[in-house]
C-alpha cells in the first residue's frame, strides 16, 4: 500500500502547504517501511504544478487528473475522483487549509470512514495527535479504518525538500456533476509573504481601533518582511478581511517571530499562534492574558510604540 | 421552502477548560455550556431567510444527551419552528453525526441545510462536508454570504486567499463562517413562546444509525506550557532583546 497526498494548487503553482503534507506522509511512511508516497494533481492545464510535485523529495509518482471538470477543484468533483483512487492507498493526506478542510471530509464520507483533522504529530501509522478545544488539549487518536483520511497542521511539519524526479502517470477519470458550479474568486493581492508560511507575523487586534490604523503595522511589516494578521475581534469589528484572521477558526501560524499588537489574548487567538518561536506582545493593559504567553511584553500605548518600533528597526 | 439547522451543545467559548488528571477527556463538570457559536450563526441565517419570506419552516436538530433540549429551546426562541433531539450519550463522531442527519433529511426533505463550520470543542470541521457527500448534495462551506435564487443558492466562501463564490443546486448544505451574520439575542416573550414549541425525540437506532466509530481517543493531554517571558520597559529594549537574545530580527 502507498500513501496519497493531494496537491493544493491553483493550476499555476503548487502551494507550499503541500510540502508540509508530504513531510507528514514521509513520517507515516517511516513507520510502515517500504511505502511509496504518490501525489495527486487534479486540475486543468497545470503543467507547472506537475513539475513542482515531481521534484519533491520522496514523491515516487505523480498522478495527473487533468480535465476541465477539475479546473476549480470543487469538492463535488474531486471527492469522487479521490474515492476511486483511494483503494490502492492506506492513507490519503492534504494540508489543513480551507481547501483541504473542504475536501477531505467529503472523501472520507464517500469511503464511509472517519476523517482525522489537523494532525500535529504522527505516533505510528494509525495513531496521531491532534489539538482540540482551541489547542487547550491534545488528543491522541487511533484509527482502525482501512484507509485513513487526514488533514495536516502545516505548522507542525517542516516543509519537505526538493530533489526528486518522479514519473507522471495520467489518470483519465472524469467527474461530471451538477451539484455545484464555480462562480468567481476574489483573492487578496499582496506583495507580502503568506500568513501561514511567513517567518515574521505582526497582528493587530481590537486595540487598533479601525482598519486605517493597520497602516502602522504595514510600515513595520515592510521592514521585517512580515505578513500581517489580525485577531477575531478585529475581523468581527470589520477592521480587516477574514483571510487575515489568526486563531482557532482562522489561520494557524507558527513563525519565528509573532508580534501581537493591541490583542488581549483570548484563548481562541492563542490557539492560532502559541506555537510561534518568539512571541512579542504590545498592549497598554498590563493584565491582558497575551502577556502570559509572550516572551517579551511591552506595556505601552500602541499608537506611540509602533512608530517608535518602526524607527528603531 | 424548509430549512434544517443543526445545533451542538458545547462548553461556553469563554470558559478555559482543562484536561482531566486521568487523561480521559476534559474537565467539564459544572462548566457553563452553550450553543456552539457557529451554530448560532446558522440559526440566525435560517431565521433571516424565514423573515424575508424565503422559507416557511425551520427545523432545529441536536444530537446528544437530554440536556441538549436547552440548546434546542434557545434555537426555538430565536425563531426555529420545531426541534428534533436525537438522544445519544457520550461523544458522537462526525461521520456518525452526518449519518444521523442524513437519515433526518430522508424524513424531513428540507431544501436547505445550514450548519456551523466547526464546533469549538472537537474542532473537527467535518460534518457539513460529510452530510453533503452522503446526501449527494453540493456544499457551500465557510459561508460569509448566502443568497437564494430560483432553486439555487449562491454562497460566498471564506478561503485562505480571500473569497470564492459557488452556485449550488438545492437542496444543498451550507456551513457558516463568522461574517455571515451577527446572531441576535432571544427576547423574553420569544423564550416563553419557545416553551410551547414541539421537540420530537428519536434515538440513533430509530434512524437506523450505529454510533460506533473506528476512531478511538486513546488519551487527552495538556499542551506544553510556554515558559514565562519578561516585560521590557522601552521599544529600544525590545528591539535589542530581539536582536541579541532571541536573534529573530
Amino acid at each position: 500500500m502507498s500513501i496519497l497526498v493531494i496537491a493544493e494548487h491553483d493550476n499555476a503553482s503548487l502551494k507550499a502547504a503541500s510540502l508540509n503534507a508530504v513531510a507528514a506522509a514521509a513520517e507515516i511512511a517511516g513507520h510502515l517501511g517500504q511505502t511509496e508516497i504518490h501525489m495527486l494533481v487534479a486540475g486543468h492545464r497545470c503543467a507547472a504544478v506537475v513539475e513542482a510535485a515531481a521534484a519533491i523529495a520522496g514523491v515516487a509518482k505523480v498522478i495527473l487528473a487533468d480535465a476541465a471538470c477539475f479546473e476549480h477543484q470543487l469538492p463535488e468533483s474531486l471527492a469522487p475522483l479521490a474515492r476511486d483512487l483511494a483503494g490502492s492507498y492506506s492513507h490519503v493526506l492534504a494540508p489543513a487549509t480551507t481547501t483541504g478542510k473542504n475536501l477531505m471530509p467529503r472523501i472520507a464520507a464517500l469511503l464511509d470512514v472517519a476523517q482525522i483533522s489537523d494532525i500535529s504529530a504522527v505516533e505510528s501509522a494509525d495513531t496521531f495527535v491532534r489539538p482540540i478545544y482551541a489547542g487547550n488539549a491534545l488528543a491522541t487518536v487511533q484509527s482502525s479504518d482501512p484507509v485513513k483520511i487526514i488533514t495536516v497542521r502545516i505548522t507542525a511539519f517542516d516543509a519537505q525538500g526538493s530533489g526528486g524526479a518522479a514519473p507522471v502517470e495520467n489518470c483519465d477519470i472524469v467527474v461530471e456533476q451538477d451539484q455545484s458550479a464555480f462562480v468567481d474568486e476574489n483573492l487578496s493581492v499582496s506583495e507580502r509573504p503568506e500568513l501561514t508560511s511567513a517567518k515574521v507575523v505582526i497582528s493587530g487586534g481590537r486595540g487598533m481601533q479601525n482598519g486605517e490604523n493597520f497602516v502602522l503595522l504595514e510600515k513595520i511589516a515592510d521592514k521585517l518582511n512580515a505578513a500581517i494578521g489580525a485577531s477575531r475581534a478585529a475581523v468581527d469589528a470589520g477592521f480587516v478581511p477574514n483571510d487575515m484572521q489568526v486563531g482557532q477558526t482562522g489561520k494557524i501560524v507558527a513563525p519565528e517571530l509573532y508580534i501581537a499588537v493591541g490583542i488581549s489574548g483570548a484563548i481562541q487567538h492563542l490557539a492560532g499562534m502559541k506555537d510561534s518561536k518568539v512571541i512579542v506582545a504590545i498592549n497598554k493593559d498590563a493584565e491582558a492574558p497575551i502577556f502570559q504567553v509572550a516572551d517579551y511584553g511591552l506595556v505601552a500605548d500602541l499608537f506611540k510604540a509602533l512608530p517608535e518600533l518602526e524607527q528603531a528597526l | 421552502m424548509k430549512i434544517l439547522v443543526a445545533v451542538k451543545r458545547v462548553v461556553d467559548a469563554n470558559v478555559k477548560v482543562r484536561v482531566k488528571s486521568d487523561g480521559t477527556g476534559m474537565e467539564l463538570a459544572n462548566a457553563k455550556m452553550a450553543m456552539n457559536p457557529f451554530c448560532e450563526i446558522a440559526v440566525e441565517q435560517a431565521v433571516r431567510m424565514k423573515e424575508q419570506g424565503q422559507a416557511e419552516e425551520i427545523v432545529a436538530v441536536s444530537i446528544g444527551p437530554q440536556v441538549c433540549q436547552e440548546q434546542l429551546r434557545t434555537a426555538l426562541a430565536l425563531g426555529c419552528d420545531r426541534g428534533v433531539l436525537v438522544t445519544a450519550d457520550g461523544d458522537v463522531a462526525p461521520l456518525q453525526v452526518a449519518r444521523i442527519l442524513k437519515a433526518l433529511l430522508d424524513r424531513e426533505s428540507p431544501d436547505l441545510i445550514i450548519l456551523g463550520k466547526q464546533s469549538i470543542d472537537s474542532d473537527n470541521n467535518q460534518v457539513g462536508q460529510m452530510l453533503a457527500a452522503l446526501a449527494g448534495m453540493g456544499q457551500g462551506t465557510f459561508a460569509c454570504k448566502a443568497e437564494l435564487d430560483d432553486g439555487r443558492i449562491t454562497v460566498t466562501r471564506e478561503i485562505d486567499g480571500g473569497e470564492q463564490t459557488v452556485s449550488l443546486k438545492l437542496p444543498a448544505v451550507v456551513t457558516t463562517d463568522l461574517r455571515l451574520n451577527e446572531p441576535r439575542y432571544a427576547s423574553l416573550p420569544n423564550i416563553m413562546k419557545a416553551k410551547r414549541k414541539p421537540i420530537d425525540q428519536l434515538t440513533p437506532a430509530d434512524l437506523g444509525v450505529d454510533t460506533a466509530s473506528n476512531l478511538k481517543t486513546l488519551r487527552v493531554s495538556p499542551p506544553a506550557e510556554r515558559e514565562a517571558g519578561i516585560i521590557v520597559e522601552t521599544v529600544q529594549d525590545l528591539v535589542d532583546k530581539l536582536k541579541t537574545d532571541a536573534r529573530v530580527i
